[in-house]
């Protein structure tokens, strides 16, 4: 009795659970198969055409006909290099070394790395301004205009954006390791603080690393807000121009960007989200909670 | 108490010296977080004479484009976090259910998070290549009988950029979301059907209850998100500013009038003061979430 009545629940789990993945799911498919549907058609006579991909697969003629796409490429690359690194530069050593020694600065670390959450991309703008021309005048001088006004100056305004989706990744890590136990026993083997950080930490975060770098790097490529704002070129303000003169190519570039965000989130999410890693961060947190409380 | 003799064990360096270790981070985060916010701050009161109310006042005067903005940027946030709030939370229920860790789950986490994060101006081009004049949904719902009238409707704040805004709405709602109801109990439930209640009374009295709290918290940050969009707004409008971040946009780009600078330090305070508002009732509604499961 109770079994049927088990596996009752479990078919009608079963239907309801298909029937809602699947509306939704088509919901969220049909812009995308307009996007498909729109780069794949002749504009004058409606026939289906392959000319937009064509043109998107060869690079040669995009760099000639179209160079804001292939400026905002190379630059959304270059940003989407930098980006990452500066975030791990800054946040990396900073959160264990305040887990290590300075753990009543915990909180307030926290608090301002949280803090871009609350803070619309388009005000950071505003208050930016002032700082980055304040920035850009110092650059030119010191290293002349042409690195001075280089859009990759940007990727220091996108650690910011990036800081709450990174401190979270990276602390998820810090919680799943004993740190403590850790750079102790590298100490009094003889390590010094770099050594430390370089061969014991960072290796032991790995994963945390890495999904917070592949976030920044979906986040980077994806960043509008901030570049269209000051003028600067990168992949989604070349799109946005574009679409002005070229709405098929605009568009197929878009699609390209979609999908590809979407394979790198789905490929971290074999990697990150490894249901042993899961449990031992769980249990870890636990564990400090109850330590907490 | 025990982290004491052991911070010591972990020494080396004086107290003054384990902070230079966090200058590097503070320094940063203060040039490009704090002196911005602090700029938009104090600049929203500042005129040519040294303080002034002029600014902010200025935006709120009657009848003007800014007080519309606000208030259709309010509505639109309010709006869209409501329906994905709700459509979203059957989802993650819906994901939950599946196995963990499957193709399924998968699919549907990482296809949210590319629409909720990474969308913004593709996703703008996608709505408007699908509903767009020449878009394929527009053919098929004419050939429906669906009159989409003169196809104008997509550029319009309360219908197209509602329907645009739930694309990455629902997809955030979803990832929220999911952790929450991902932690209701299988046992829960098989407890309730011991004790002889039915689906309903679980949710009525077992899940909704653990659920509302983490839901409202969910609803708020999807109203935040929306209200302070930009990519997608901008995508899609082209004639006239009808929410605020294209408010900011037009004074941030149209610096003709001297103290411009300041009136969109105003506009950027209000929505400052807006978002700080909507995160004050949310620590209030995630303070008393985490008191009710702790007890």
């Amino acid at each position: 009795m109770s079994t049927g009545l088990r596996a009752n629940v479990h078919r009608r789990q079963r239907m309801m659970r298909w029937a809602v993945i699947g509306v939704v799911l088509v919901f969220f498919a049909l812009p995308l198969l307009g996007m498909l549907d729109f780069t794949t058609k002749d504009i004058n006579t409606g026939a289906r055409s392959l000319a937009t991909w064509r043109t998107l697969a060869n690079v040669g003629q995009i760099n000639e006909q179209y160079p804001t796409l292939a400026t905002g490429f190379v630059n959304s690359i270059g940003l989407a290099v930098i980006t990452p690194i500066v975030m791990l530069v800054i946040l990396v050593p900073t959160m264990t070394w305040v887990r290590l020694r300075l753990p009543w600065l915990n909180r307030t670390v926290e608090f301002i790395s949280l803090l871009p959450l609350t803070v619309p991309a388009i005000v950071l703008v505003v208050g930016l301004t002032p700082i980055y021309s304040w920035l850009t005048g110092w650059l030119r001088f010191l290293l002349g205009d042409s690195i001075g006004e280089s859009t990759l100056w940007l990727s220091l305004a996108y650690v910011i954006l990036v800081l709450p989706y990174a401190y979270r990744s990276l602390d998820a890590g810090l919680r799943a390791i004993d740190v403590k136990t850790l750079s102790e026993a590298a100490r009094s083997l003889g390590a010094s603080w770099p050594v430390v950080m370089w061969r014991i930490v960072l290796p032991n975060l790995r994963t945390a690393v890495l999904s917070a770098s592949f976030l920044s790097v979906a986040l980077v490529l994806g960043e509008f807000t901030i570049a269209n704002l000051f003028s600067r070129t990168n992949l989604q303000v070349a799109m946005f121009l574009l679409a002005k003169s070229n709405a098929q190519i605009s568009i197929a570039v878009g699609l390209v960007s979609l999908v590809f965000a979407f394979l790198v989130l789905f490929a971290m999410s074999f990697i990150g989200g490894t249901p042993g890693g899961g449990l031992r961060h769980r249990r870890a947190l636990r564990r400090s909670q109850k330590e907490t409380a | 108490m025990a982290d004491a003799p052991r911070g010591r064990a972990l020494g080396g360096l004086r107290p003054s010296g384990a902070l230079l270790g966090v200058v590097p981070f503070f320094a940063y985060t203060t040039v490009f977080l704090l002196i911005p916010t602090l700029v938009v701050v104090i600049g929203a009161f500042v005129g040519t004479g040294g303080f002034t109310l002029d600014n902010v006042t200025g935006l709120f005067s009657a009848g003007s484009a800014y007080v519309t903005a606000l208030e259709q940027s309010i509505v639109l946030s309010a709006v869209t976090a409501l329906i994905g709030a709700l459509v979203g939370a059957v989802l993650a229920y819906a994901v939950s259910t599946a196995k963990p860790g499957g193709v399924v789950k998968r699919f549907v986490t990482s296809l949210s998070g590319v629409l909720a994060q990474f969308g913004g101006v593709a996703l703008a081009f996608a709505f408007l290549a699908t509903f767009g004049g020449v878009g394929y949904m527009t053919k098929v719902l004419n050939d429906l009988g669906v009159s989409t009238g003169s196809g104008l409707w997509i550029y319009e704040w309360n219908k197209g950029l509602m329907l645009v805004y739930l694309y990455f709405q629902i997809p955030l709602m979803l990832i929220v979301f999911l952790p929450a109801v991902e932690g209701l109990r299988p046992q829960w439930r098989e407890a309730t059907e011991t004790l002889g209640g039915t689906t309903w009374t679980y949710w009525r009295r077992v899940a909704g209850p653990i659920l509302f709290p983490p839901f409202v918290g969910a609803t708020l940050l999807l109203f935040t998100n929306a209200f302070s969009a930009y990519a997608t707004a901008k995508a899609i409008v082209t004639q006239g500013a009808p929410l605020v971040p294209l408010q900011i946009d037009g004074a941030l780009t149209s610096e003709v009038l001297l103290g411009q600078a300041n009136v969109g330090r105003a506009m950027a305070m209000t929505m400052v003061v807006v978002v700080a508002v909507v995160m004050v009732i949310y620590a209030w509604v995630d303070r008393r979430a985490s008191r009710w499961l702790a007890r």
